[in-house]
């Protein structure tokens, strides 16, 4: 139970800082008037998991659509297509293939990755010249190859790894 | 617009219906590759290893090569 009430105090809270926050830009901004929305009605939208949006896309009819409307109270029968779509539109702003239709989005996806990528290549590129401290004498091929002489002197892994593959008597790789 | 009724119940077991026997067939499929494909193979290796295995030459031959602190190579 109380957890519940504070959810509500923080839900309320929000609210009154959007609106506030509307208020407050009508009045900073004298010359360009923004079409502020209501947020705390009922708004419509289209979204592909919102079959049935909170109130119909047209608010105001004009003379036309109320008598359409008033013609939908009675049998569907008596509707033709182009009043039935016309009906739909009022209700709805997209149908489902408008919303889902594809876009050119990925483009600019993928080049923004390949740019940033590009960008992060240069980066890694500066850092190995006026960064990276001189490389350890452990990766040169001589100490390298003391090291492998070292392990197979150990017998490292030599019933399946690293000695198995080394032939002891002749002093070669298998 | 008449649209056939569509289907109501059973759908999670005609999933299973589909689905289980090739579940239990990938499952035991994959034991049994890797039953014959890695677990054989290696205690084969094993055996094989220490079937011949001595272990005073091996060690004779690691502590000729010097890794040994306190066996010191015979010659020193």
């Amino acid at each position: 139970m109380l957890r519940l009430t504070r959810v509500g105090g923080l839900l309320a809270r929000r609210a009154t800082a959007g609106l506030s926050t509307g208020a407050s830009r009508m009045a900073s901004h004298g010359h360009e008037i923004t079409e502020t929305v209501d947020m705390s009605k009922p708004m419509y939208c289209d979204r592909v998991d919102t079959p049935l949006p909170d109130k119909p896309y047209k608010d105001v009819l004009t003379e036309a659509e109320k008598s359409l409307k008033q013609k939908e109270k009675g049998p569907w029968g008596q509707l033709s297509k182009e009043e039935k779509i016309a009906l739909y539109r009022l209700m709805f702003c997209q149908t489902y293939p408008e919303m889902k239709r594809r876009t050119d989005e990925w483009k600019t996806v993928f080049g923004g990755i390949f740019f940033f990528i590009g960008f992060v290549g240069l980066v890694v590129w500066w850092q190995r010249i006026y960064v990276y401290p001189p490389r350890p004498k452990t990766f040169e091929d001589e100490y390298m190859a003391q090291q492998v002489k070292r392990m197979l002197d150990m017998r490292v892994n030599p019933i399946e790894g690293l000695s198995s593959k080394w032939d002891y008597d002749k002093g070669q790789w298998k | 617009m008449s649209v056939p009724k569509p289907m109501m119940r059973g759908l999670l077991a005609k999933r299973l219906r589909f689905h289980l026997p090739i579940a239990f067939t990938v499952a035991i499929a994959a034991s049994l590759a890797y039953k014959f494909m890695v677990a054989e193979p290696r205690k084969r290796a094993y055996a094989d290893f220490y079937k011949n295995y001595d272990a005073v030459k091996e060690f004779n031959a690691m502590r000729e090569a010097g890794i040994f602190e306190s066996a010191r190579p015979s010659g020193e």
